[in-house]
């Protein structure tokens, strides 16, 4: 399992989301604390590309031996790319969230919603109420 | 409530989760490499929340044989014995295990969640007996020791004779009387160890210093799914009978068991479902509750427990179906939160060395 660790370049959803941003496209995935909370993951159910995704919306699931979780979008896009590599290392996403272990890469629809999200320190404190 | 083991569980830093009134540690680094232990090596697992119920008396075999659907009979001193306890209908109040200390004193170890209900049950129906039914939960811890490698270490490690499977044996472990069990929940070797209280923790270092893996529930539970041994209140209920859950060798009928003339009915006519084992072919992971759907998309079924099985490495699980799809081989599928996935009966156990 990875440490943890929350990256400063990266922005944070409150359901425990993580968006890195490269101009109008998006790569997003889990926190550190997400994966750690669900444990082992043993299945990704990624999205088809070309879904549109609703910001707070549910997109994918993630599961472990003994939980599902659904994957809330933290903005709104298309998607582009899903992490194939995880279809078969699940586990990548306890290994290296922010790295390996992305989920899916968008399409921002609205990338104003970027302003909404948390900042690494807005979000440990958020995890430390 | 916690189990003599509680401050132990905090310092390893488990992960716990109320059950059944305990706070009971669901895992402690994690299910897989916990049930991998237990599969290559040695695990142990704190179940002290299950309950113990002695019974004793002239009464206790006549008694027995009313209250466990099994011939209690048929256990010598020192013997262990798998039962179903039935209400009248033939529903399955709890499963339990017999051990037979003495001529005419017997312990019963039952479910966390159905121990009490267990004792007004067992007080109920003893009344016409000479028999005495004492709760003796208070007086044990319960540690199960499962792994092929479980009977070498513990020999090693505590230095007493292990009693064969199904057998049970008094000794002193930490200097304490304790009553070794060689029965588990796992499909491993191995024991359930029910110990002074006094000694519970310093009798689990010593086994974690030996190289015994503390495991949590969830390692227990797919440990126990994958071989296909039922857990109350998922595959076993007061509303399903014991022909149903596929328990009918653990029934006889001819003992005159309560419930008894139910389950000879059951036995005879057959069930409109019956309990069976089934992967998913593929990718997704089954869960409790979800529906078993037939050829056309019917539903013909339920899924009672559901996982990722870490030894089969796919999802797996056990469901109540209607009996013409029971057999192994049967295609069917599950709605997996909406999603159909293939699956297919299979036969027990999933897992086999």
């Amino acid at each position: 399992m990875a440490e943890a660790g929350y990256p400063d370049d990266l922005r944070y959803h409150d359901q425990h989301d993580w968006v890195r941003i490269e101009g109008g496209t998006a790569t997003f995935g889990i926190t550190w604390y997400a994966q750690d909370t669900l444990g082992e993951v043993v299945f990704f159910e990624p999205p088809e590309v070309g879904t549109t995704l609703t910001k707070d919306s549910a997109y994918a699931e993630v599961e472990s031996v003994k939980a599902v979780s659904d994957v809330i979008a933290p903005m709104s896009g298309e998607v582009t790319e899903v992490n194939d590599a995880l279809a078969d290392s699940p586990e990548r996403i306890n290994e290296d969230p922010y790295g390996e272990g992305w989920l899916v890469k968008v399409t921002l629809s609205h990338p104003e919603e970027a302003e909404a999200l948390l900042s690494a320190a807005e979000y440990q404190k958020l995890l430390d109420r | 409530m916690r189990t003599p083991f509680y401050e132990q569980h905090l310092e390893l830093g488990a992960k716990l989760v109320p059950f059944a009134g305990w706070k009971m540690p669901v895992l402690y680094e994690g299910i897989r490499e916990e049930h991998t232990a237990v599969r290559t090596h040695a695990g142990m697992f704190d179940v002290s929340h299950m309950g113990e119920v002695e019974v004793e008396g002239p009464g206790a075999l006549a008694f027995l044989q009313l209250v466990l659907s099994n011939d209690v009979a048929k256990i010598a001193v020192g013997g262990a014995q798998y039962s179903c306890i039935c209400n009248e209908s033939g529903g399955v109040v709890d499963d339990v295990f017999a051990y037979r200390l003495g001529s005419d004193r017997y312990l019963i170890v039952t479910n966390a969640a159905n121990h009490a209900t267990d004792l007004q049950w067992l007080g109920r129906w003893s009344r016409d007996y000479d028999v005495a039914v004492r709760d003796v939960a208070d007086r044990y811890a319960m540690l199960a020791v499962q792994g092929p490698h479980a009977r070498a270490v513990l020999a090693s490690t505590l230095k007493i004779d292990l009693p064969e499977r199904f057998h049970v044996a008094a000794h002193n472990v930490g200097r304490r009387p304790a009553l070794i069990c060689g029965t588990g929940y796992t499909g491993e070797d191995g024991v359930e160890m029910l110990i002074d209280p006094e000694v519970a923790i310093p009798i689990f270092k010593e086994l974690r210093l030996a190289g015994v893996v503390p495991c949590g529930l969830g390692a227990r539970d797919t440990l126990r799914l994958e071989v296909c041994y039922p857990l109350h209140g998922n595959e076993l209920t007061p509303e399903r009978n014991p022909i149903e859950a596929d328990l009918g060798w653990c029934c006889k009928e001819e003992t005159g068991f309560l419930g008894s003339p139910a389950v000879a009915a059951a036995r005879a006519a057959g069930t409109a479902e019956r309990l069976a084992p089934f992967t998913i072919e593929g990718a997704g992971i089954p869960r409790a509750g979800n529906p078993v759907l037939g050829e056309r998309g019917e539903q013909v079924g339920v899924v009672t427990s559901g996982t990722f099985a870490p030894s089969l490495e796919l999802g797996a699980g056990m469901a109540y179906v209607r009996a013409d799809l029971a057999a192994p081989g049967t295609e069917v599928e599950i709605d997996v939160r909406g999603k159909r996935r293939p699956a297919r009966i299979a036969s027990k156990p999933l897992y086999s060395r």
